[in-house]
């Protein structure tokens, strides 16, 4: 499944998808940064209601597939000029991250 | 012998909003000479949290990506406070952050254990009052 797919069928909005095309492979949810930096598998969707800018260079680095800002946190213009230059997809959702990764638990 | 090639970055201790900006930038790169995606990811994830922690506790310092022809070193050198005790500091969950680092999603206690999870070998120098620096390797 692509991050665009991913989008569609959790009914996600886009803030940053320069890679669409991209593939979720599996989920990962967490708030702590300097837990998730040394646990999140690459090629994730991950789930996560941190919305402060750092979350950026957490999924550059940890090369998750795309960020799913949940339960309607709040994004600054900040972390999304951020998103697009490092080429991350970010998305957004009002709903919580547990119904969330049942979703897509269904699908993968 | 040819010079190995050196990539040095300030990291500034002012700003948290760009804490992390060295690390993407070494990344790029270390993509750019072709390395494997799994050898990029273990030394900007180690030069990450080392970045993290020179913004949280030691207002900044500087990081040296050098690359030999069979391993790349990482050496983060800061003018901070020191640590007073390396194996609590190595522990999983011992953080001394304080709650407005917290607040952003760090401080778990994560950073030095996730730095040696990630690299073949890593050695810490800390002198109480002067600094510290931490040289690691990951084997290529």
């Amino acid at each position: 499944m692509t991050v665009k797919e991913l989008a569609e069928k959790l009914g996600l909005k886009a803030l940053s998808m320069p890679d669409g095309d991209r593939e979720v492979l599996t989920g990962y949810a967490g708030d702590l940064l300097s837990w998730v930096m040394g646990k999140a598998p690459s090629d994730a969707a991950w789930f996560t209601i941190m919305s402060n800018i750092n979350i950026i260079a957490v999924a550059m680095l940890r090369d998750v597939s795309a960020i799913v800002v949940c339960e309607g946190a709040e994004i600054s213009n900040d972390v999304i000029a951020r998103a697009e230059e490092q080429d991350i997809n970010l998305l957004v959702s009002e709903k919580g991250i547990y119904d969330l990764c049942v979703e897509l638990a269904k699908m993968i | 012998m040819s010079v190995p090639l050196k990539f040095h970055y300030d990291v500034h201790g002012e700003d948290f909003t760009s804490a992390g900006n060295a690390s993407v930038q070494a990344k790029k790169a270390l993509r750019q000479l072709g390395y494997d995606p799994n050898i990029i990811r273990r030394v900007s994830i180690a030069m990450y949290e080392g970045e993290i922690n020179m913004v949280i506790h030691a207002d900044g310092g500087s990081a040296d990506i050098i690359v030999y022809p069979d391993y790349i070193e990482i050496v983060l050198a800061d003018k901070g406070p020191g640590i007073p005790d390396v194996s609590k500091a190595m522990q999983e969950g011992f953080s001394t952050a304080p709650d407005n680092i917290r607040s952003l999603g760090f401080g778990a206690g994560m950073g030095l254990p996730n730095m040696k999870k990630h690299t073949d070998d890593m050695k810490i120098d800390t002198v109480i009052g002067e600094g510290t620096t931490i040289t690691m390797r990951v084997n290529t």
